[in-house]
């Protein structure tokens, strides 16, 4: 651990003109996990763009692998000088196989064919040794999301990759997922490979980091050795001052005791939700916790009217209620934050004022038609002075934010209908630290409000953090219902137990 | 960019000289991105100008262009709509034909003669919104559903006039396909037809930057399912878009009904659909939809005219115009994503 395998120095990159990254310098050994902190947009992964050659930085800056200088030029030499990087969005083909994929850019062929016989042979045991339980021919489409992220990590493995850089890796994995990626990390570690990780929670940067860098608005603040690793520290750094009370919970937590808002009797889609009943009241915030795969963004999609319903009514404020697309919803009053921000979410072309607008544009409008864009413009200011969203105004399309600020823009645009039912779904995902507590107190003021609040999350502190009572999923089911009680608060073993459906007799 | 620390760390939220100077670097990108096209479209005048011995930039001369401009720009509009939805409408020539027609012989009876106009423009929209129906409530690809009504509409436009030349030379508001609006008398006048074209460039402006539905158009291009989910109807919106296509291709049939005094159901617009994507298309706005503006499509279509117009001017023999009209269309969007990769989002 003398000679480092990666060193970066003064490493700067501007996006017209605006400075994402001020002369950074990082330095990495093999055989260690590094992990890399900072707010959203603190240009995590910009600098890691730079490794892989999707950005060419600005002049000025050196990077050195191993001690020799190169020069990083396009994905090709990423690859080239030994790094691979998992993105935050995972960026496989859907549309072809394991071994594709894993080839992809490098087709094995015998004579101009494609030899698909021998790449699949030649996957195998990388699948192997990672512990993959499908096979080499699968389609990627059909695969799970943690699934997925193995097939970058072979990807990443076969072409010997040195240094392997994965950006939030877990957002889209379920806990046990998650236990199973880091004990494949540890064991990429053992094996000499030096891994960046970037990661908002903080439990992962503990259990995973031998170092961590932190970042601030483009510059470097400092790195900490593993026995200096504290939460405190961390988030001092990031932030810059001190940020207390992470969890906010004001709201009178007095469950049922606001009259019951939204009640959704007998939910059924024929496939992943079954018969699911809850009532959230108002002043409310009820949590949805479960697996991956558990069926909880399914049911939000029933009761918002994002997919048909083979059965179910819901009854809004007492008044049974017929919705059949997100649009009745909304006028309703029901609004969904979905998961998937990008494929469902986002419009990455339009401006970030647009899309905050979105949905109140036809309620501002004046004549009924025509764009009040003072308004717009006015409440757009807001969102980003409320949610200290980082951008450089509000005209920039939202597609050049960083992944947080995405996300907080995208929650923007529902709080700007100031609806009676708020359903969301992992509303903090890949939101940093300071970003998450503004979040969770705007979920606190709104249920204050007498806002009814339905939470899905699978970052079972938080659900724990903000909910007054959780309702936990099982296979299409609720399970049941976990309460906080005068002497004994929710526990995340209760809710797992639900969830996985261990101690449970009657399943 | 000075390298200035205490104001990039606040870059967000400050009025700090950094961000005044980030947003006038933008704003100066957003301007060369809108001009787009104009460029080589001002080159293009003033090489023909040259070429052709000073005949291009004569009172005379513009006037024709822009008069051989008219009907195309009238069509891109509507497919500019379209194509800023991600879809592709090819029927508007077999739709420009049939209005033509319904139009004319609309006008040979007596009484009922002043309604051909409304009824031309009407029968567009009838197609158009047939068009959205089947694309927006049946869920079929709007290539293959604007496939077919080309070939249906254009029979359809054949059969009204029993497969010949509708002739009609006491046609009502003649003056729209040969008159001129005079701005200073015996100095300055514009073609109605142009007149016609400009109005419907505005007018779709004017939806497309200041309405909701605007936002909307834009909304369903970008991302579909989002759209969905945000709560914008977006059977409405397809549903518009392609009626405003039909509605503008019914348009520019009334417009060459009033020109020629005539239509022929086979020859009128033939492949004039053509000729309005590649308007659209070299005014910048995305084949896959949101992005995309109206102006740029009148610079389009203009380039189009003033190369069909100065080739003839310089000379070139009909067979080599095709092939220089295909290889400047080429160049230029080649020129244009040039321009555009600094800037792309990655
Ligand atoms: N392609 C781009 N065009 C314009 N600006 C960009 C682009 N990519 C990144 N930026 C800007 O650079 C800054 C750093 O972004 P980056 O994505 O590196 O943040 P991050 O630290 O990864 O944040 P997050 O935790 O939210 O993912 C942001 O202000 C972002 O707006
Ligand atoms: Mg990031």
């Amino acid at each position: 651990m003398n000679e480092p395998i990666l060193e970066m120095r003064g490493v700067s990159k501007s996006f017209f003109g605006i400075k994402a990254l001020c002369a950074v310098d990082l330095t990495v050994y093999a055989g260690e996990i590094h992990a890399l902190m900072g707010e959203n947009g603190a240009g995590k992964s910009t600098l890691m763009k730079i490794l892989s050659g999707a950005y060419r930085p600005d002049p000025g800056g050196e990077i050195r692998i191993e001690g020799k200088p190169v020069r990083i030029e396009g994905p090709l030499g990423g690859r080239a000088a030994g790094i691979s990087i998992i993105y935050q969005e995972l960026s496989l083909a859907p549309n072809l196989s394991v071994a594709e994929n894993i080839y992809l850019g490098r087709e094995m062929s015998r004579s101009g064919l494609l030899a698909r016989g021998a790449m699949r042979e030649g996957v195998g045991p990388i699948l192997q040794r990672l512990g993959a339980d499908f096979l080499p021919s699968t389609l990627v489409a059909h695969l799970s999301m943690g699934q997925r992220q193995l097939v970058e990590i072979a990807r990443a493995l076969h072409v010997r990759s040195k240094i392997l850089i994965m950006d939030e890796p877990t957002t889209a994995l379920s806990a046990g997922e998650s236990e199973r990626l880091f004990t494949l990390i540890r064991q990429l570690r053992a094996e000499g490979l030096a891994i960046i990780y970037i990661s908002h929670r903080m439990d992962e940067v503990y259990a995973l980091g031998d170092r961590v860098t932190v970042l601030r608005d483009g510059r470097l603040v400092g790195s900490l050795d593993k026995q200096d690793i504290r939460a405190d520290a961390i988030v001092r750094m990031m932030v810059g001052r001190d940020v207390s009370s992470f969890y906010k919970k004001d709201h009178d937590p007095g469950a049922g005791k606001g009259h019951p808002v939204l009640t959704a009797s007998d939910m059924s889609d024929g496939r992943r939700v079954k018969g699911c009943s809850l009532t959230v009241h108002a002043g409310e915030v009820v949590g949805l916790a479960g697996l991956i795969g558990a069926g909880r963004t399914e049911l939000a999609h029933l009761i918002v009217g994002a997919a048909p319903k083979i059965s179910g009514r819901l009854e809004l404020e007492g008044q049974p209620i017929d919705i059949r697309t997100p649009g009745e919803a909304l006028a309703a009053g029901i609004a969904y934050l979905t998961e998937d921000r990008k494929a469902l979410g986002l419009f990455l072309d339009m401006s970030c004022l647009d899309n905050i607008n979105l949905a109140v544009l036809g309620r501002d409008a004046k004549l009924g038609w025509f764009l009040d864009r003072d308004k717009a413009r006015e409440r757009a200011d807001r969102a980003f002075a409320g949610l200290s969203i980082r951008a450089a105004n509000v005209s920039v399309p939202a597609g050049g934010l960083s992944g947080g600020n995405q996300q907080k823009v995208l929650l923007s645009r529902l709080l700007a209908i100031a609806p009676k039912v708020l359903i969301l779904d992992e509303p903090t995902r890949g939101v940093d630290v300071g970003a998450k507590s503004e979040i969770y107190s705007i979920i606190d003021n709104l249920a204050k409000a007498g806002t009814a609040i339905l939470v899905i999350s699978s970052d079972l502190p938080e659900i724990i953090g903000i909910c007054d009572r959780v309702l936990v999923m099982r296979s299409g089911h609720i399970a049941g219902e976990v309460r906080r009680t005068e002497t004994a608060p929710l526990t995340q073993e209760d809710i797992m137990a639900l969830a996985t459906g261990t101690e449970h007799l009657d399943a | 960019m000075p390298d200035n620390g205490s104001t990039q760390a606040n870059a967000a939220t400050a009025n700090s000289p950094a961000v005044a100077e980030a947003t006038k670097r933008q704003r100066i990108r957003l301007m060369i991105r809108a001009a787009g096209m104009l460029p080589v479209l001002l080159l293009l005048c003033i090489g023909f100008h040259y070429m052709s011995e000073g005949r291009f930039f004569t009172g005379q001369n513009l006037g024709i262009v822009l008069q051989q401009a008219a009907v195309n720009t009238v069509l891109a509009a509507g497919m500019t709509f379209v194509i800023l939805t991600g879809g592709i409408d090819l029927s508007v020539g077999s739709i420009l034909a049939a209005s033509a027609m319904a139009g004319l012989t609309m006008s040979k009876l007596s009484e009922l003669s002043a309604l051909w106009l409304p009824v031309a423009v009407l029968t567009g929209l009838g197609f158009g919104v047939v068009n959205g129906a089947l694309i927006a409530l049946l869920r079929l690809p709007p290539f293959i559903v604007t496939l077919g009504s080309l070939t249906a509409v254009r029979g359809l436009a054949r059969l009204l006039g029993a497969d010949t030349t509708v002739f009609n030379p006491s046609i009502p508001y003649a003056f729209i396909g040969n008159g001129s609006l005079t701005l200073i008398p015996g100095v300055a006048s514009i073609p109605w037809l142009s007149v016609i074209a400009l109005l419907v460039i505005l007018a779709s402006w004017l939806v497309l930057r200041r309405t909701v539905l605007g936002v909307h158009i834009y909304a369903v291009g970008g991302n579909e399912s989002a759209a969905r989910l945000a709560g914008i109807k977006v059977w409405a919106v397809l549903i518009f878009v392609y009626g405003v296509s039909g509605l503008l291709a019914g348009l520019g049939g009334a417009m060459q009904a009033a020109r020629l005094y005539a239509a022929n159901g086979l020859q009128l617009g033939q492949s004039y659909e053509l000729d309005a994507i590649t308007a659209v298309i070299l005014g910048g706005t995305s084949f896959v939809g949101g992005i995309g503006s109206i102006w740029g499509t009148l610079v389009g279509a203009l380039i189009i005219a003033v190369l069909s117009n100065g080739l003839i001017l310089t000379g070139v023999s009909d067979i080599w115009q095709y092939v220089i009209k295909g290889l400047v269309i080429i160049g230029a969007v080649a020129l244009d994503r040039y321009r555009l990769q600094g800037s792309a989002r990655t």
